[in-house]
């Protein structure tokens, strides 16, 4: 919009080249300045998921899971079990919503072993297959062994491992996160 | 890197500097554009005679249009048109967006800057005849621009789908609905049912964002494409030399959107856009308004004679303007004669003088309407209460806001107040919600009085408060003085028997008896604990946190009536009954005066509104209905849950 337009100032008095780049100037940024204004503001509110400070969600991050550790036997078959939590969305609070599901395998007495369900290639939800005793993606065949490593090229890396607790005995408590995918390294994803 | 492969293949020539070569871009450009030739024809338009300030309207117009569609596309991003959802995502664009209030607030204003802009606009037309030919095409398209910003200003209205708008804009649609023979079909069409739901949200919505926007545009592009095709029209082309577009007018206009800007920024952030209470349709709104420029229609329609022209608003709301439109459409064939100018010009400035007069009219009606005004606080009380509400840690729920309004006793106590308590008692005064009862008498001559109604009981505004207590103790008589206003029925000189229960009852008596004993200096820490004692029994949340010592003094002095200078007469037990809290014995026996366990706490006045001439409160001397069947149990609950002062 600014440019120089060398015509135009050829038959202005002498004292008009010099007024007339002022005047274009100032057009020019008075008119920057009044457009730059809505847009601005427009495109901080647009990126305030990314300007967002986040609330702390207290506590340590462990939910108590809805199975018993009786119910997972021993060097048996992973079980899938949806994770139930409060989930904020925008305004609303929603209370006790599936928000995921894990596989939960328990490898010892008292030891469980538990990756989150999201195959970290692209997102999709794995599938344990009991013939072939592998965790296995339909999206794009992703394989993963018992113990969550990668059985094949396609993931960028193994089944994502959670923390999980037994505690007062019976209950199985689980530190639920997702985490970003295609990438080699486990970079967790903000849950709100 | 861009540069020199641009220098590779020859597009830039290298100039001996070595630097970005900005004329080769463009001549590259321009050769296979035409790019030159638009930017020389948008910017180098002629204007005989110099820039001048009055050739700014126009493109303040766009300037505003162009901040409604920047600040209109982000907002639609975080915007959820739906009944549960409109509200709650404008509040979560207002309250916790980043920028949100901002954004809104650049959009709402600019939206009434825009209108003023177009009257302005329209006036400046039609005060240099830049109507008359061969420009009369362009003036109608730019009167259909007019309908088109008026179009979005009254679905924008609704949107935020808070009481204002909802009930603002059902007045519109009201109004479409009494246009003559497709009316109540075009109402039904537009708001996607016979009643206002999702389908008025979604339809509203794309007409504001999608369509209205769309014929905008398309209009706009025609109505600027005419103009420079006429040029502009110039009253006096020698009073100065002819100069360009750019810079000069663009310097003037762009001063001109600055100060634009700066008025809405300005009203952004010290008024800021509001967001009342969420539309209910089940609460009337009596603060309803239009936006304020359509509040001369709104006037206009409030005359009696308007509404029996055609027995209905339809005169009012579409008749009459449409003629007043007919008119300004047919200016131009006017203008031809010199005459007809003169006459176009007198009518625009006696419509909006008309208009001035009616929106003037209609403001000062309103400020001194008690009625309106008290309707005014409550709406920004219950703006200001949603906030409390939704701030809370539970947050929205999924059925929306509204719920939270409708299950909360701040809210609703004082409505259910004052639809049956207030007719015979008041409220601080009030009824509950802040308007005083009148009654409406007409004068001999014909004008009109408001007579305040005096109140058959009690004032309750400080009910089981301390100061209640107190006053209970040291002037029952005058805390029930409003009990004589209740006359005989046969002689309207006497007060009636039922009032007398109280005003020459044994309490009246005791209290005035012992009025000399709460004046010695010794007994007034007395009084105080004998006040704790009660005010504790109420459990309210304002007894929370009170010192135990006190009150247990205070109910040595209820059991024993053992004052440091004079003990009572007779004692509290022994017309009053009262079950200490936490404790399985009654004191003193049901029956001769009211029953003081848990007195004015929220299980007292549960039981006392459902039966307030149960044996354990007032009995055969009771004269105030029951309410245990007037009131639905979540009434009950919300009115008794304001009274006590539990809010949460």
């Amino acid at each position: 919009m600014s440019l120089p337009h060398p015509e135009l100032n050829h038959d202005g008095p002498p004292g008009e080249p010099r007024r007339g780049f002022l005047t274009q100037i100032l057009a020019a940024g008075i008119g920057l300045l009044v457009g730059a204004v809505p847009a601005v503001s427009g495109l901080a509110f647009f990126l305030d998921p990314l300007l967002r400070t986040k609330k702390g969600s207290g506590g340590d991050g462990f939910l108590k899971m809805p199975v018993a550790l009786d119910a997972l036997e021993i060097n048996g078959e992973p079980q899938l079990v949806k994770v139930i939590m409060d989930k904020v969305d925008a305004w609303n609070t929603y209370l006790q919503q599936p928000v995921g599901a894990v596989f939960l395998r328990r490898t010892d007495k008292d030891k469980i072993v538990a990756f989150n369900s999201r195959c970290p290639h692209l997102g999709c939800a794995v599938d344990y297959k009991s013939a072939e005793k592998h965790y296995y993606c339909p999206c794009h065949t992703s394989t993963f062994a018992l113990d969550g490593t990668q059985q094949n090229k396609i993931p960028p890396r193994d089944l994502d491992s959670l923390d999980v607790e037994i505690r007062n005995g019976t209950e199985v408590w689980l530190k639920f996160q997702n985490f970003r995918a295609t990438t080699p390294d486990k970079i967790p994803v903000a849950s709100t | 890197m861009l540069l020199r492969l641009a220098e590779r293949v020859g597009y830039v020539e290298r100039s001996t500097r070595n630097y970005f070569n900005m004329n080769a871009l463009i001549t590259w450009l321009d050769d296979r554009t035409g790019l030159k030739k638009l930017m020389h024809e948008a910017l180098y338009e002629n204007i005989p005679g110099g820039s001048r300030w009055r050739y700014v309207w126009g493109s303040t117009l766009i300037f505003t249009f162009s901040v409604q569609m920047i600040t209109g596309v982000f907002l639609a991003m975080a915007y959820a048109p739906s009944t549960t959802t409109a509200w709650e995502s404008v509040y979560h664009i207002q309250h916790h967006m980043q920028f949100g209030w901002l954004v809104r607030g650049l959009h709402h204003f600019s939206a009434q800057a825009m209108t003023v802009l177009l009257a302005l606009h329209l006036m400046q037309v039609i005060i240099d005849g830049a109507y008359r030919a061969p420009r009369e095409v362009n003036f109608w398209l730019g009167l259909i621009l007019m309908q088109i910003v008026l179009g979005l200003g009254l679905t924008g209205y609704l949107l935020p789908w808070d009481q204002k708008g909802f009930y603002a804009t059902q007045v519109s649609t009201e109004i479409m609905g009494a246009a003559p023979v497709i009316g109540p079909q075009s109402q039904i069409v537009a708001q996607g049912g016979p009643q206002y739901g999702h389908h008025t949200l979604t339809r509203f919505f794309t007409m504001h964002v999608m369509v209205l926007p769309a014929l905008m545009i398309a209009f706009l592009v025609l109505h600027i494409a005419v103009f420079r095709r006429h040029g502009i029209t110039v009253p006096d082309p020698d009073r100065a030399p002819n100069a360009t577009f750019w810079p000069d007018q663009v310097l003037k206009d762009a001063v001109a959107c600055l100060a634009i800007l700066s008025t809405v920024l300005a009203l952004t952030i010290w008024k800021g856009a509001e967001l009342s209470a969420p539309a209910d349709p089940s609460e009337p709104f009596s603060a309803a308004r239009p936006e304020w420029y359509f509040l001369f229609l709104f006037q206009f329609l409030r005359f009696e004679w308007v509404e029996h022209v055609t027995k209905g608003p339809a005169f009012g709301a579409i008749y009459a303007p449409g003629a007043l439109m007919a008119l300004v459409v047919a200016m131009p064939i006017i203008g031809r004669w010199r005459a007809g100018h003169v006459f176009n010009v007198c009518a625009i400035f006696a419509l909006m003088l008309g208009i001035a007069g009616l929106t003037g009219l209609a403001l000062y009606n309103d400020s001194r309407d008690p009625d309106f005004l008290a309707s005014v606080n409550e709406a920004h009380r219950d703006g200001e209460r949603i906030r409390e509400l939704a701030e809370r840690p539970a947050g929205i729920p999924i059925e929306g806001a509204i719920s939270l309004m409708r299950s909360d006793p701040k809210t609703q106590g004082p409505r259910i107040f004052a639809r049956n308590c207030a007719p015979c008692h008041r409220f601080d005064g009030h009824d509950g919600t802040g308007r005083e009862i009148v009654k409406i008498v007409k004068k001999g001559d014909g004008t009109e009085e408001r007579i305040v109604e005096k109140p058959t009981a009690t004032d309750l505004g400080n009910f089981g408060s301390p100061e209640w207590i107190k006053a209970i103790i040291t002037d029952f008589k005058g805390t029930f003085a409003a009990l004589e206003n209740v006359k005989d029925k046969d002689n309207p000189n006497a007060v009636a028997e039922s009032s007398k229960h109280f005003l020459e009852g044994e309490m009246a008596s005791w209290s005035t008896s012992h009025a000399q004993r709460w004046r010695v200096k010794e007994n007034e820490p007395a009084l105080s604990d004998l006040v704790a004692f009660l005010y504790s029994q109420g459990q309210r949340p304002g007894a929370a946190g009170m010192p135990d010592e006190a009150s247990k003094r205070g109910r040595q002095i209820f059991e024993t009536g053992k004052l440091p200078v004079g003990d009572f007469e007779s004692n509290c037990l022994d017309c009053h009954s009262l079950q200490p809290i936490g404790e399985d014995k009654l004191l003193g026996e049901v029956g001769a005066g009211p029953s003081l366990t848990n007195y004015a706490g929220d299980r007292w006045l549960r039981e006392f509104l459902q039966n307030p001439g149960h044996e354990k409160f007032y009995g055969s001397s009771n004269a105030m209905p029951a309410f245990g069947e007037r009131l639905t149990e979540k009434e009950l609950d919300l009115l008794v849950r304001w009274m006590v002062g539990n809010n949460d």
